[in-house]
């Protein structure tokens, strides 16, 4: 009898045991960092659970952005959404439109009466996620905007001056000539081709990308892509890559493998490859502002930003959502965000996280990391430069990667290629205006 | 006369196939139904709206030359990949059977690339013929030739035909290799006898007593190369250079999953079913009769 009461007690124990622990309020966060990005979210949940008692949040990989995006859409549809889910800039229009699905940010914060001062936040970053009436959508995380980065041994190799100015195209276009006539076979190379190339291409001389204030203001945007300067620049990029000039690897970020070796001298890439290529990168490199056409638009206006931004899903409890909105005050707040900075080369998306960065002596023991921020931060940004808000836009990127490969193979002329991404994109923007109806 | 066998009453033929129609009924019926049902809307990712547009969808992508591109590459894409994992099957069968010493061991090695995902091979592929450091691709270029499947709509073409017929050649060879085994000796013994030679004896013998395995592997490699080689392409090309390799099965996933235009890709699923079903059924009408079991 004594040992079957020990028995019980024993199974009441164990069976009381995660009920005591779970106590805490638990917060699903979705995220798409693996890797060392991964990792140092982890550290930033980690941190934040052991701060406080009242919440846990439990972070959970799911994929790449697209793939994360699905889930939480999947979720969604089966009752099982996270509180957080991570989505990629591209995702922005699709999330918007999802009224019901969705808490917007200033909402959850307002409710759960957190501190939260939206002008905190670096205009460029909060534009991209605001309304055209000012309320924060979602919390903007990691952001980052393209850059020129110069392996600058190659370059001496080939009888250049390093610190050869490479602020125009066409001073890119000389040092390419240079570089190909020494013999080099990979003078230029690029990632996310639409995102450059295209997207930021565009906001940097100011010239839409999409109509309605590229699609901020109405879901009956129209693409713009085909315009005047997108064709001359694809047009060149066309001819680099028939002479050798400019050597495609692929439509995401293939090219940093090139350019990590080694093998690349010029290389268009978000700023936050910085973790990738200080890490392997057995060269002496620099980072210099995105190169742009000169005397084409309001050249040099702003870049825009690329990354992914956190929102709040509709469906949980009131006291889950205070915890959600003090996880995203955590995430925000200077030192971890000026954390991660430092360690990711995404852009400081507050004031104050950058001040904090250049107070610290950052900037000067790490020469270029602040060129991103200065390339966002140089103008207030136009109806052309904040940024870009369209529906069913990651698939148009593909049919943007579709067409660029036209060109890049010979098959098209800039023109046909961009004319053929306009028709077929914007029947893709008009099946998604249906949806959002 | 025939010899028939059936039960009596209907009680244990409905519990003994209920197993299996209940199977059918979960992961083939519903989820069917639903696609034909959906692909009647246009609804939001979220499922929180839709609206009924009849046949829209429908005509929407018949209209699309983007669309009907598609069907002619995933013509060539599967034709290709069936020929390239039969062919080879067939050949390495016949060498195996003729095999008398370590039969068992080349029989296990041909049958082990059947165990790789098809997402796996495709990245074994990948990494062979990556144009930087791929070991494939440095032969090429050793021999002059500037191989560069990121661009060029063929190579991509000839890489994941290759990548999906490799893992299956080993599915294709365990059929022709138990077909082959079940050849009477007797009458090849004969032939041979008669004078027939080894490569007479195959074509006029062999093939045509391997007719119903050959037959059974013909509707199920068609059927693979429709649905299965996803994971290769999406690891491999995700569908370009271009159009190059975007079969009718990736722009399901692409305009599902990507552009998340549920309506759309339940359309392409419904068409897709519709082409299948009818390759299938001519398969075993016209094919069929040239079969001798």
């Amino acid at each position: 009898m004594k040992r079957f009461a020990l028995g019980i007690l024993a199974a009441g124990t164990t069976a009381l045991t995660p009920i005591a622990a779970s106590a805490q309020t638990e917060i699903q966060f979705w995220h798409a960092f693996t890797g060392r990005l991964g990792e140092l979210v982890a550290t930033q949940v980690e941190e934040f659970n052991a701060a406080q008692d009242d919440y846990t949040v439990t972070a959970v990989y799911k994929g790449n952005y697209s793939e994360t995006l699905n889930a939480g859409i999947a979720a969604f549809r089966a009752g099982e959404q996270p509180h957080v889910l991570m989505v990629f800039e591209v995702g922005t229009a699709t999330m918007m439109g999802a009224e019901g699905a969705v808490r917007p940010v200033y909402q959850v914060m307002e409710e759960s009466g957190a501190e939260f001062d939206p002008d905190a936040y670096i205009g460029a970053v909060k534009g991209y996620y605001t309304t055209t009436d000012g309320r924060m959508l979602s919390l903007p995380f990691n952001s980052s905007t393209p850059v020129l980065w110069v392996n600058r041994d190659r370059l001496e190799g080939a009888g250049i001056d390093p610190d050869t100015d490479l602020t125009t195209w066409d001073q890119v276009g000389e040092v390419l000539d240079q570089l190909a006539a020494a013999g080099e076979q990979c003078p230029l190379v690029t990632a996310w081709q639409s995102w450059i190339h295209l997207e930021n291409l565009s906001a940097y001389h100011d010239v839409p990308f999409a109509s309605q204030e590229n699609g901020f203001a109405g879901a009956d945007a129209e693409l713009m892509l085909n315009g005047e300067l997108q064709v001359a620049h694809i047009a060149k990029m066309g001819e680099w890559a028939k002479d050798g000039k400019f050597v495609y690897t692929g439509r995401r970020n293939e090219g940093g493998a090139n350019f990590r070796s080694g093998d690349c001298a010029l290389f268009t890439e978000s700023s936050a490859g910085y973790a990738g290529i200080k890490a392997e990168a057995g060269f002496d490199f620099d980072v210099r502002p995105l190169p742009y056409w000169e005397g084409a638009g309001n050249a040099p206006q702003n870049t825009i930003i690329g990354g992914a931004s956190l929102w709040v899903m509709e469906g949980h409890e009131a006291p889950e959502y205070e915890g959600v909105a003090e996880f995203l005050n955590y995430l925000s707040s200077t030192p971890v965000q000026a954390q991660w900075h430092q360690d990711t080369g995404y852009l400081p998306i507050t004031i104050a996280a950058g001040e904090a960065t250049r107070d610290a002596g950052f900037y000067d023991e790490n020469p270029g990391t602040d060129v991103a921020v200065m390339q966002m931060t140089r103008n207030e940004p136009t109806a052309n430069s904040k940024g870009i808000r369209l529906g069913s836009f990651d698939q148009i990127r593909g049919i943007i990667d579709e067409e660029l490969e036209a060109v890049w193979a010979g098959d098209k002329t800039a023109q046909e290629a961009l004319d053929s991404a306009k028709e077929r994109g914007d029947q893709l923007l008009r099946r998604f205006e249906r949806t959002a109806r | 006369m025939d010899k028939r066998v059936t039960f009596k009453g209907w009680a244990l033929p409905l519990l003994l196939i209920a197993p299996q129609a209940a199977i059918s009924a979960v992961f083939f019926f519903y989820p069917a139904g639903q696609a034909v049902w959906q692909s009647l809307f246009i609804p939001d990712p979220f499922g929180l709206s839709s609206q009924f547009v009849g046949l829209e969808n429908f005509t929407y992508l018949l209209g699309d030359p983007y669309y009907r591109a598609a069907f002619a590459t995933t013509a060539v894409f599967s034709g290709l990949v069936t020929l390239c994992s039969m062919v080879p099957a067939l050949f390495l069968a016949v060498m195996a059977d003729r095999l008398v010493k370590g039969a068992g061991t080349y029989r296990t090695l041909l049958i082990w690339p059947y165990a790789v995902a098809p997402a796996v091979a495709g990245v074994l592929w990948l990494f062979m013929f990556n144009t930087r450091v791929g070991v494939v691709s440095w032969y090429l270029g050793q021999l002059g030739y500037d191989w560069n499947h990121v661009l060029n709509q063929g190579e991509a073409m000839g890489l994941v035909v290759i990548a999906s017929s490799w893992g299956r050649i080993s599915y294709n060879f365990l059929f022709f290799f138990a077909a082959l085994q079940a050849v009477p000796k007797s009458v090849i013994e004969a032939a041979a006898i008669d004078g027939a030679r080894f490569w007479r004896r195959f074509f006029t013998i062999v093939l045509p007593l391997l007719s119903p395995t050959t037959f059974f592997l013909l509707v199920v490699n068609v059927v693979y190369s429709f649905f299965e080689t996803f994971g290769v392409i999406h690891t491999i090309t995700g569908g370009g250079p271009q159009q190059a390799t975007t079969i009718l099965v990736y722009k399901v996933f692409s305009d599902g999953f990507v552009g998340q235009d549920l309506g759309s890709s339940s359309a392409q699923s419904v068409i897709l079913l519709l082409v299948v079903g009818a390759l299938t059924v001519l398969q075993f009408k016209f094919l069929e009769k040239r079969v001798h079991y």
